[in-house]
């Protein structure tokens, strides 16, 4: 098997995370799709360390994961507070930096 | 260790069919994750795109993040997720109403652009083999990865505590509500009960006795139309009210109908 294929799929799941961030309105899914795409850069960079043979990628891979970690965290917090004001987590009805 | 290293470095024929296998699911697990129209089971088509993510990192020699993706991703983080879809999902189904007219087609589009922008990319690239972890992973796997933390990428590493720390803080202001009055008792919500005058009695009980009680059917008014006051707030915003006052009627027309078709196939053999 060719290793670009590991790269084929990591670019078609971060092609449809993007569509998905496009398409969707409902933050938490929204969220989601981010999510996705993390996942599929992080599958590039494993892809990418066992090809050029140094851990570098994991490494970077590693990182990725730590920092989607917080950012999740925080995302959902605010999704959790925009929908306590709101009582909504669709994106379209967060138009107005404050109530 | 040095047969796993071995392994790493060429791909063989089972490894072509787990990728063939499990990339199949894993993109249709993506496309589930954003078409479907719960997000509980956009989580869920979610999660299961992260656990044949964390095999194909064992798959590349990637033993300790594909743990880590398993007990982080789908372990914490999915599972925060669903926490959330818990508190907020319960109207949380997206309405398909598009505010800028034809925005779904031209995403699809845009992505659609995107992907064979990408993907013509990568093929144009000379990537024809691996080259194998086997000597990195000579002192072992989990010390190579430590000594590149803890050496050459220490800065990123410190920083990334700071970032954990102040995510913690951070979540713990955005979802912090502060009581600034105290909560009524129970005699004040009766007086504003009185007061308001709406419905002063307790909510009527849900079901339509002596043929169901299940909580989520309306009972029915004395005219036969089902009241949505009888049923619960959260099945209401669901729209998981079940509706059987026309069962009753159907039930009727039913055996009508069978009484007929035997009365006439009695005459037809008569």
């Amino acid at each position: 098997m060719n290793p670009v294929n590991y790269l084929y799929l990591a670019a078609l799941l971060f092609t449809i995370g993007a569509a998905g961030v496009l398409i969707r309105k409902n933050a938490i899914v929204l969220f989601m799709c981010v999510e996705l795409m993390l996942n599929a850069c992080n599958l590039a960079f494993v892809a990418f360390s066992r090809m050029h043979g140094n851990l570098d990628g994991q490494i970077i891979a590693f990182f990725t994961m730590v920092v989607a970690a917080a950012e999740v965290v925080v995302g959902l917090a605010i999704i959790v507070s925009l929908f306590r004001t709101r009582h909504s987590a669709s994106v379209d009805d967060a138009s107005l930096m404050k109530l | 260790m040095s047969a796993l290293a071995a392994a790493a470095s060429t791909t063989s024929t089972g490894e072509a069919v787990q990728f063939w296998v499990l990339g199949t699911v894993a993109v249709i697990g993506a496309l589930c994750t954003i078409l479907m129209k719960k997000a509980v089971h956009s989580a869920l088509c979610l999660a299961g795109t992260m656990i044949i993510l964390a095999v194909f990192y064992l798959a590349n020699g990637a033993y300790f993040l594909g743990v880590v993706q398993v007990v982080v991703y789908t372990g914490a983080i999915m599972m925060l997720f669903l926490f959330v879809v818990m508190l907020v999902g319960v109207t949380a189904a997206d309405s398909l109403t598009e505010t800028i007219k034809g925005q779904r087609w031209l995403a699809a589009l845009c992505g659609l652009g995107f992907g064979i922008l990408l993907i013509a990319g990568i093929a144009n690239a000379k990537l024809t083999h691996f080259n194998g972890l086997g000597r990195v992973n000579s002192a072992g796997h989990v010390e190579g990865l430590a000594e590149l933390i803890f050496t050459r990428y220490i800065f990123a590493f410190e920083i990334t505590g700071a970032l954990l720390i102040t995510a913690a803080v951070g979540a713990m202001v955005l979802t912090h509500r502060e009581r600034t009055e105290r909560a009524a008792t129970q005699r004040e919500l009766a007086e504003r009960r009185v007061r308001e005058g709406v419905q002063l009695p307790p909510l009527p009980a849900p079901g339509v006795y002596a043929r169901h009680n299940a909580v989520d059917i309306a009972g029915l008014l004395p005219d036969g139309t089902p009241s949505e006051l009888t049923v619960n707030k959260t099945l209401r915003a669901r729209g998981q009210i079940r509706d059987v006052s026309s069962e009753a009627l159907e039930d009727l027309k039913a055996l009508e109908q069978k009484s007929a078709e035997r009365l006439g196939r009695e005459e037809a053999s008569k």
